[in-house]
């Protein structure tokens, strides 16, 4: 097969552009960008365990660029832009480490040498790419980083965000974000953090916390809590597609698939979560005919891959909960009994009385209102739940369905008070005095009230 | 935003030739590569049309016809759907496509719409029966 043909890639003759010089070769810029931008995290990947320095892989990659913007409109785009660009990254850092002579530089020519002499290639086979991506992840998400570093450092260095576009998404000022990259990166080489893959038990750890990492970003931009309306949707992009780029790196991974399975139902939802004012609709409110359901058929797909591997954890069974509703053609046809099932196995495998309460919720619709309150008032205690105004929500709800509806009046007002969302409490507030109408009503029934 | 590659039927498609080992694996080698980058979501090839069928509206009257049907470069052979940041980089991805065909190979690009187009599209529609975004020539 062929593989120097070079000028069947030639981009000035390949993208549509007019005559004009200046615009063909700032068209021819703009296409070289974009290759370099797909290829980015590679190159740093790459030069990261080549360097041992995310810092200067990032440098070396932007070097990489400047060659290839000078080049490639002469000599046309290579047959594999991502090794050339490689190549490339790499003798820029030989050339530093020559110059610097660090001692650390010259330990690493001694071992290079020999490979630095010789003829450029393509450097990497698909062996070493799954796993200096996967060690980029690794590192990006390194537990001596805060949970905020982890985040930034891994949507800059992977997911190829800007650093504007990620203070647009956190809501901090370019200079703090740019501070925070700056600060993970020091921190991780003054950590003398490994760039090796991690074995046994501590990958499994250095995994979740990946999968932690991008199960956050994700949600930055599937709740509307905060940030930048234009950059949520582009959040939930970047983790779904670093996501599925972690399944073709580790694809025995149950958890793997069941974050993306988690990932890509909720997506689906995107279209039917709010109304033409943005008002935000309720899951067994929405029109389901607006979710995506190609997005539901990969959820599906990758949940089915997840269950057949071992150890299916708390995303695969957060995927499958999903998976009730997304299977479901209407709110009427939910599986409330399986739904419930999930959540009680959920509640084993990560206790918390946020899943309790979630039970108490689908056992109320499988097994009836008294079923539902039982839970929920055990959880009434439970200090984690103390300020959380669903608990009083779910059972003031529970309580108005058995006719307990003075019971159910103070709980409205307890959920009122507690929530912080304005429409939320003017809703609950609504709720309550349906109570106090109730209660006049049943009341003059009974002639109390004449 | 997403962009769908639709392959172009050929002779050799149309006739249910199975592609040569090495297009079949260079179409897998190529695949891979979109769904290590995360981009790749859907894709599949298509049975020749003679296991098809058409639907033709026409003055109020719909008729049905079997394939296989004639005008072999109208027909698609398979598509694969891709999510990506910017048009270029779509046409960077369409551009390392292996040549579908043993011969005289076809792709088209498209843009797929999305929610926003979707939201838009329904907003004109209320423009619409508020008799505002009528075409007014």
């Amino acid at each position: 097969m062929p593989t120097n043909d070079r000028h069947s890639r030639d981009h000035p003759d390949l993208y549509p552009q007019p005559d004009d010089s200046v615009a063909k070769s700032r068209a021819t810029h703009r296409a070289i960008e974009t290759v370099f931008r797909m290829e980015r995290a590679r190159i740093i990947a790459a030069l990261a365990r080549f360097t041992r320095n995310v810092d200067l892989a990032e440098e070396f990659a932007q070097d990489a660029l400047i060659a290839a913007l000078r080049s490639w409109p002469e000599d046309g785009v290579p047959d594999k832009p991502g090794g050339w660009l490689i190549t490339s990254a790499r003798r820029r850092a030989i050339d530093h480490f020559r110059r610097t002579k660090m001692a650390h530089g010259k330990l690493m020519l001694l071992s290079i040498d020999a490979e630095a002499e010789a003829p450029v290639g393509p450097p990497d086979s698909d062996a070493d790419f799954g796993d200096e991506m996967l060690g980029l992840m690794f590192v990006s998400c390194h537990p001596v980083l805060s949970t905020e570093a982890r985040v930034a450092l891994t949507l800059r260095l992977i997911g190829g965000l800007t650093t504007e576009e990620i203070a647009r998404a956190y809501l901090v000022t370019e200079t703090a974000m740019s501070q925070r990259i700056v600060r993970a990166k020091r921190l991780l080489s003054e950590a003398g953090v490994p760039f090796e893959m991690p074995n046994g038990s501590d990958r499994a750890e250095r995994l979740t916390s990946v999968l932690e990492v991008l199960y956050l970003v994700f949600n930055e931009g599937y709740s509307a809590t905060k940030g930048d309306d234009w950059m949520r949707p582009q959040l939930c992009q970047e983790a779904m597609r670093l996501g599925r780029m972690l399944a073709s790196l580790a694809p025995n991974e149950a958890e793997v698939h069941g974050l993306i399975a988690l990932m890509e139902i909720q997506a689906s939802r995107l279209p039917a979560r709010s109304d033409a004012q943005g008002r935000p609709i309720l899951l067994l409110d929405q029109n389901r005919t607006r979710w995506d359901h190609l997005l539901i058929n990969r959820g599906l797909a990758a949940l089915a891959r997840a269950q057949a591997l071992p150890q299916p954890g708390p995303y695969t069974l957060q995927a499958a909960i999903a998976a009730c509703h997304a299977r479901a053609r209407t709110a009427e046809e939910t599986d409330w009994k399986r739904i419930a099932a999930l959540y009680a196995a959920l509640g084993e495998l990560a206790p918390s009385p946020v899943i309790e309460l979630n039970r108490a919720m689908a056992l109320a619709i499988a097994f009836g209102p008294a079923a539902g309150l039982e839970l929920a008032d055990q959880l009434a205690y439970e200090p984690a739940l103390r300020n959380y105004h669903f608990l009083p929500s779910v059972r003031a709800d529970l309580l108005m369905k058995l006719g307990r509806v003075h019971e159910a009046l103070g709980e409205f007002e307890r959920a009122a008070a507690l929530t912080q969302n304005q429409r939320e409490r003017a809703m609950l507030l609504e709720r309550a005095q349906s109570c106090r109408d109730a209660l006049v009503r049943k009341g003059s029934d009974k002639g109390f009230l004449t | 935003m997403r962009f769908m590659i639709v392959v172009k039927a050929s002779r050799d498609s149309e006739a249910g030739i199975m592609p040569p080992a090495e297009m079949i694996s260079a179409m897998a080698d190529y695949h891979e590569e979109l769904a290590k980058a995360g981009v790749l979501l859907d894709g599949s090839g298509l049975q020749p049309s003679s296991k098809g069928w058409r639907i033709k509206w026409s003055g109020g009257k719909k008729t049905i016809t079997d394939g296989p049907f004639a005008e072999t470069k109208e027909l698609i052979a398979g598509y694969t759907i891709i999510q990506v940041k910017t048009r270029e980089e779509a046409m960077e991805w369409a551009n390392r496509f292996p040549n579908p065909q043993i011969e005289n190979g076809e792709i088209e690009v498209r843009q797929m719409f999305e929610l926003e187009d979707f939201e838009h599209s329904e907003g004109i529609d209320r423009f619409r029966e508020m008799g505002i975004a009528q075409d007014r020539t």
